[in-house]
């Protein structure tokens, strides 16, 4: 068991040295850097030279890679270069407001999408299952600058309930935010709750059909208990690891959302370091990006290990 | 012992189809299950039998519904109730054994749990008492230490313990009717027999009425005092046991009877025509009556009714069962094999072992495998042409792996596969040359999976065909024909998908792709044991036919020991993937045998009631060969002692050839077998 969880770190790990190789390499070969983008027009001779030099631009490009490799071990990812100021400042309030959104979005969204998927699976057929599958999947289907858009269209600026983009500084307390990821939040969990509800619907109704539930119900267990002791457990722990991957996934849609709704989060980060041409930071989104990808999944695939009474014991025999 | 505790009324069950028709699964069925008898329910796929036994619980699956008719118990009907008054029933009156007990009991609870829950259920006891109770149940369905059984999930259970843990659940609830789905196919031969003792048992022991449900009449006659025999979702014969199996009256079970090969007769059973119709097609006349011999004009379009004769306690439905009366006996014939063996030998396994164990990477590095005690290993068998050679065994004994390396799917770790006495097939896939491929084809146990679903007949057959020998255009088409007329298929199967088909259909087309390559050797696995009976026996006829046009060797793997008397020239018995004994069939199964042979016969359930099995052995499941000596000395019931555990036996070779690996000398095997 302990075997495995460090052998699953250790791929982790991995992954995210290739991510940053191949990030690295491919800033690498993009004409231009972070000088020429600096100086613009002025990108020549002596000036060039010095800003190559302040930059520390001069050196081979893998006594660079190791340099940055060894500060973003230690979560120093150099400077920005629109503000010169250092990248982990720029990060620090970006990830709070982005873990702020997507938390909200998950911790609404999974418990909404558990008991939809539930409901709809054992009214299977039914009027509920009939009427929450319709929504669901079109839910689904709406892609979520639509969504976002169609929101701040309808609550922000015919009802004038909530505001439709954000315009606080981004270092705002928790409170003053508050108000504000309203509609982010809600664009996000919606399709993120209909892909869970789907996927926890099948994998019930699954169960409901094997033999085990079949063989409960003849022997005269009431139908609440069979729900909660043979079917839930056998069908929502396949469910996990789709859970992940949808939250893994919900990182692109949080770049999207923030982008429309103009939050100062890491979504929108990425956009304007990319647009600024501002590789550094470009970088370090990409590497904390997929830290967090792997991270979901190695949780999801360690809480499977842990549930799963078969491979759990398969794991200590051997 | 009269009084009724289930009676099934004028019971129709069906679904409607797409095109909005009613199709019945079951069709109008009525009978009474006494208190203390033991009724059997036999039939095969499709005939409705499980649907009969899910309604007499009251229970219809998703998509069935009740058409009419009702299922009575305590003079209720079950399929009106409310589900709540149900769950009341359920369990603590009425109680399921599944069919498959590893799907049956829910993987995330331990064993105990899932015990205690029934007890929960249907009892008062307090939890110490429960507690108590489990051990007490576990006990009486005999699995050794209950109260570490209880602490353990389904998964890390064997087979037969599995459905001894589900016979351990139904009894908690005391109930007063058991019903059983095919409670024991799948388990091995051993096994089975053993569960099904211990049913016996329980049935005396408890005074519960049992309804047994199964395909196989083998198991029914061990258990049953009364049969039933249903045909396409109807009743067809209804009567006491012994008479249903000694002196059947109705023309399907007669000629169900006649098709199943039995060990004391060697050679092919009469196979019957045709199979059971699908549910849904539309027949005014009987449904038995294009496959009966005894069918007349009016048996076409009049369907027969139920007909209850009085001096016999039986009930048929049948317009001709008078002139099956005076036939009195199932004189079974049965088409004697011949042999078409030649000298010249044409694969020799010698000292081949095989290993599933993982390489290490220094292993990989030097291509080698080493592992000191292998899944198979001394295997050393002549083959000569034209010979029929049986491997038998329970599962885990290595029989299927022998077929996998001999067709190159498996490396095998030491050892010679030579073919034709030159030619060497140790290697595996990837080095053998096209010819070498072609002369060794493979028919699998289960047609639907080994037929690909998107390829028509045509193209599944064509492949061997374009692949060997390069055919093409009209000369394809005509070879296509030709083998399905060869395997008594008609030319307008080319276009049907294997899901057209029925299971012998299916299997005749693999039959006829594996014949496609010109094969000297044909591996079958487990041929038959997926298909119904009244359709095995075709099948098997089927290839001896085909053996004794094309001069083929067969190397067959099977675990039904009947079926391997009946066809099989030699057999070579396997346990833990040594050799037990190796000779012609007909001395294989007779004394002296080796202990483990023994055993296996002792297993086997014949159709009669008055053939008891003999269980010799227990039937404990041993997940690794031992290190050194005898591979069966966990098992053996004679073992000798320290020699047993240290030394590998010797052959021994009695007088008609038959070789024997045991330590204890000939004699004394025969005169303790004997007695």
């Amino acid at each position: 068991m302990l075997f495995l969880i460090i052998k699953r770190i250790l791929l982790g790990l991995i992954t995210l040295f290739i991510v940053s190789l191949i990030t690295f390499v491919g800033t690498e070969i993009l004409p231009g850097d972070a000088c020429t983008t600096y100086l613009e027009r002025q990108a020549f001779g002596e000036q060039l030279e010095a800003c190559y030099r302040r930059l520390g631009l001069n050196v081979p490009a893998y006594e660079r890679y190791v340099s940055w490799a060894v500060n973003a071990i230690q979560g120093d990812f150099g400077y920005s270069l629109s503000g010169e100021m250092p990248i982990k400042e720029v990060l620090g309030p970006r990830i709070k407001n982005s873990l702020v959104l997507a938390s909200a979005a998950i911790f609404i969204g999974i418990p909404i999408a558990l008991i939809l998927g539930i409901v709809t699976a054992l009214w299977r057929d039914k009027l509920p299952d009939v009427a929450i599958s319709t929504v669901t999947i079109f839910a689904m289907t709406i892609p979520e600058f639509i969504s976002a858009t169609l929101l701040i269209l309808i609550i922000a600026i015919w009802l004038e309930w909530l505001p439709g983009i954000v315009i606080v500084p981004t270092d705002v307390s928790f409170f003053e935010l508050l108000p504000n990821i309203i509609l982010p939040v809600i664009a996000i969990a919606m399709i993120m709750t209909a892909h869970m509800a789907r996927m926890v619907r099948s994998s019930v109704i699954q169960v409901m059909a094997s033999e085990y539930v079949q063989m409960a119900i003849l022997k005269g267990v009431p139908y609440w208990k069979m729900v909660f002791k043979h079917v839930l457990p056998n069908a929502l722990l396949p469910a996990i690891n789709v859970v992940a991957l949808t939250i893994a996934w919900l990182l692109g849609g949080v770049v999207v959302t923030e982008v429309v709704f103009n939050y100062p989060g890491l979504g929108r980060l990425v956009i304007e370091s990319i647009s600024n041409r501002d590789l550094p930071t470009v970088q370090a989104l990409a590497i904390i990006l997929a830290s967090i990808y792997v991270s979901i999944n190695l949780l999801a695939d360690l809480m499977t290990l842990m549930l799963n009474p078969r491979l759990k014991t398969l794991q200590i025999r051997k | 012992m009269t009084e009724i505790i289930q009676k099934v009324k004028n019971l129709s069950i069906g679904f409607k189809s797409k095109k909005g028709e009613e199709i019945l699964i079951l069709r109008n069925i009525s009978t009474n299950i006494k208190k203390g008898e033991t009724v059997g329910i036999v039939g095969e796929s499709g005939s409705g039998k499980s649907t009969l036994a899910l309604a007499m619980m009251g229970y219809v699956k998703h998509g069935l519904y009740t058409i009419g008719g009702e299922c009575e118990f305590n003079s209720s009907n079950l399929l009106k109730m409310k589900n709540r008054d149900l769950e009341k029933i359920r369990g603590r009156k009425i109680a399921m054994i599944p069919q498959n007990a590893g799907q049956a009991l829910t993987p995330n609870l331990k064993i105990g749990y899932q015990i205690d829950e029934a007890l929960q259920l249907h009892s008062d006891l307090k939890e110490e008492e429960r507690e108590q109770k489990i051990s007490e149940l576990l006990n009486k369905v005999r699995l050794p230490s209950p109260e570490t059984i209880a602490l353990r999930y389904p998964h890390e259970l064997s087979g037969g313990q599995q459905q001894r843990v589900a016979v351990a659940m139904a009894l908690a609830g005391t109930p007063d009717l058991l019903l059983l789905d095919e409670p024991t196919t799948g388990l091995d031969v051993t096994t089975q027999a053993h569960v099904l003792e211990l049913l016996n048992f329980i049935a005396k022991d408890t005074g519960t009425s049992m309804v047994y449900v199964s395909h196989d009449l083998g198991a029914i006659a061990q258990v049953s005092d009364r049969i039933i025999v249903m045909y396409s979702g109807e009743i067809v014969l209804e009567g006491p046991s012994r008479d249903i199996l000694k002196k059947p009256i109705h023309p399907y079970t007669y000629g169900l009877l006649k098709s199943i090969p039995k060990l004391s007769l060697a050679g092919l059973p009469q196979s019957m025509p045709g199979s059971q119709p699908q549910p849904g097609t539309m027949h005014r006349g009987c449904s038995f009556f294009d496959r009966c011999d005894f069918s007349e004009e009016k048996c076409k379009n009049n369907s027969p009714q139920l007909e209850y004769l009085e001096e016999l306690n039986t009930s048929v439905r049948c317009f001709n069962y008078k002139s099956l009366m005076n036939d009195s006996q199932v004189n079974q014939t049965v088409n004697k094999i011949k042999t078409s063996l030649q000298d010249k030998e044409i694969l020799n396994l010698s000292e081949v072992s095989i290993s599933y164990a993982k390489q290490k990477l220094l292993d990989q590095v030097l291509n080698r495998i080493s592992d000191d005690n292998p899944t198979v290993k001394d295997i050393n068998i002549n083959i000569k042409k034209g010979e029929t050679i049986a491997l038998v065994g329970e599962s885990g004994s290595g029989k299927s792996t022998i077929l996998k390396s001999i067709a190159g799917l498996l490396r095998t770790k030491g050892g010679i596969i030579k073919f034709d006495q030159n030619r060497n097939l140790s290697s595996d896939l990837k080095e053998r040359d096209p010819n070498d491929l072609r002369i060794i084809q493979l028919i699998f146990q289960n047609p639907d999976e080994s037929l690909n679903p998107n390829h028509t007949v045509e193209e599944i057959i064509a492949q061997p065909l374009k692949l060997y020998f390069g055919l093409k255009g009209e000369e394809l088409k005509k070879n296509i024909i030709d083998l399905l007329q060869k395997v008594r298929l008609g030319e307008f199967y080319m276009s049907r998908y294997p899901r057209q088909l029925s299971g012998g259909e299916k299997q005749r087309v693999a039959v006829a792709r594996a014949f496609a390559a010109k094969p000297d050797i044909i591996l079958c696995d487990e041929v038959t044991s997926a298909l119904d009976v009244s359709v095995q026996a075709a099948v098997l006829n089927l290839l001896q036919q085909l053996k004794e046009d094309f001069g083929t060797t067969y190397i067959f793997v099977s675990h039904d020991l009947a079926v391997v008397r009946a066809i099989s020239d030699r057999v070579a018995v396997l346990y833990q993937g040594r050799l037990c004994e190796v000779g012609p069939s007909k001395d294989v199964y007779q004394f002296p045998s080796h202990p483990y042979t023994e055993v296996l016969l002792g297993a086997v359930l014949e159709p009669d009631p008055d053939i008891k099995p003999k269980l010799v052995a227990e039937d404990i499941v041993e997940e690794k060969p031992p290190q050194k000596g005898c591979s069966f000395q966990g098992r053996c019931s004679r073992i000798l002692g320290d020699i047993c555990k240290n030394e590998v036996p010797p052959w021994q070779i009695t007088n008609s050839g038959n070789s024997i690996r045991c330590h204890i000398p000939l004699k004394e095997l025969q005169k303790d077998q004997v007695n």
